[in-house]
């Protein structure tokens, strides 16, 4: 049976072939055959994770937490130099300069991306803003958060930072980031299943090669990544552990 | 920063519960939390520090080997009161998050508030820690603070 690998529906669109790319040159590492499952909500991937379908995961921190914690996956590396940070952004003509600014009632555009979503949260409250004085829009990408933000359907957005930069300078130009997170240590991992058991050890050596292989150079640049890191398991528990004192 | 500020410097000992005492210089002035940083510590069960991240050291004003090897309660400012401390030790010992408003005190004197978050580190069902998670808190939450403390001291 071929094993499934799948990508936490936050990645850019700009690197969607990246991801069959890198898909190809996993099969070759494996001798395996490996099929590229991708979803457009995260709520489906969690179903089809949480039933077993899916083998190795970039998964973003608070999907790698059940994962690891729950459903016994093993964290093997992370990208380097890729931390997920969040940006608020509102329109660059709005009145207001800084978090604090903003008054309840705010209408936020915001995707299902959990982690973004947590971090905007966690840093409106320095404005006494909460979900029983702020109303959302969830949209299916970052660039519907600016469009909507944009035209007037919203307030102020919630960006993975990554996300934000990636739009078009044009659209940047729009929008006014209030505040960006600085966290550092919470980013994405590619999280490995008990079907991947045996191929754990040299999957984690091939990954952390790709960076002085030449066949697997180009398929780095056609992810965005500049390479991976081996996460220990105490550093993956660490992440986790900080992540929890964020959710409520 | 809060209408108390005087900028005025005054000796305090400050008595730790495990006996220790120390005479500390305060000063009344606040330092403002950056905004969209956490500042992250790890301590032993015993709540000597093990990891301090960046946001931790710049704001706290030691270094990090200054830290390391310490206990938390080095950050403790005379103005909590001690059943807030004691609040946060009965919740993570019974295995729970703890959250609460904290005016930190810095090497030099002065205080930050956070909003914190500490939540035992289980490994392998043993505890073998704790995570502090601190964050930026609202104004009206940092007065509202001030004047329950104030009552408890």
């Amino acid at each position: 049976m071929a094993l499934n690998l799948s990508v936490s529906p936050d990645f850019p669109p700009t690197h969607l072939s990246g991801w069959f790319i890198f898909n190809t040159w996993l099969q070759r590492q494996l001798g395996e055959g490996v099929h590229l499952e991708l979803y457009d909500s995260f709520e489906q991937q969690r179903e089809d994770i949480r039933a077993g379908k899916l083998d190795l995961i970039y998964a973003n921190p608070y999907d790698a937490s059940m994962l690891v914690r729950e459903l016994g996956f093993k964290v093997l590396v992370r990208p380097r130099n890729r931390a997920d940070e969040t940006v608020i952004a509102v329109r660059a003509d709005d009145e207001v300069t800084c978090v604090e600014d903003l008054a309840p009632g705010l209408k936020v555009a915001t995707t299902a991306d959990p982690d973004v979503h947590i971090m905007g949260m966690i840093m409106l409250e320095s404005a006494d803003l909460d979900a029983t004085n702020v109303s959302f829009k969830e949209l299916d990408s970052y660039v519907l958060v600016a469009k909507a933000l944009l035209n007037r359907d919203a307030d102020a957005g919630f960006f993975l930072k990554a996300g934000f930069e990636e739009l078009s300078e044009l659209v940047r130009s729009k929008m006014k980031p209030l505040v960006s997170s600085q966290i550092s240590v919470v980013h994405h991992t590619l999280v490995a299943g008990p079907r991947m058991q045996a191929h754990m050890d040299t999957l984690t050596d091939r990954l952390v090669n790709m960076e002085h292989d030449p066949k697997g150079i180009p398929v780095l640049k056609s992810m965005g990544l500049d390479g991976w890191d081996v996460m220990e398991e105490e550093q993956t528990e660490f992440m986790i552990d900080l992540i929890d004192t964020l959710v409520d | 920063m809060s209408e108390q500020d005087t900028a005025a410097a005054r000796e305090v000992l400050i008595k730790y519960f495990d006996g220790t005492e120390r005479l500390a210089s305060i000063v009344d002035q606040e330092v403002p939390y950056p905004d969209g940083k956490l500042i992250v510590s790890r301590t032993d069960p015993q709540g000597i520090i093990t990891h301090a991240n960046r946001a931790f050291i710049e704001m706290s004003g030691y270094t990090r080997e200054e830290l390391i090897g310490t206990n938390h309660y080095i950050l403790r400012h005379p103005d909590m009161p001690a059943v807030a401390f004691k609040d946060l030790w009965d919740t993570v010992a019974q295995g729970k998050k703890w959250q609460g408003y904290v005016k930190n005190l810095r090497k030099d004197g002065a205080y930050y508030w956070v909003k914190a978050t500490v939540i035992p580190n289980i490994r392998n069902g043993q505890l073998v820690g704790y995570t502090s998670v601190r964050r930026k808190p609202s104004r009206s939450k940092i007065n509202e603070s001030e004047a329950l403390y104030a009552t408890l001291r």
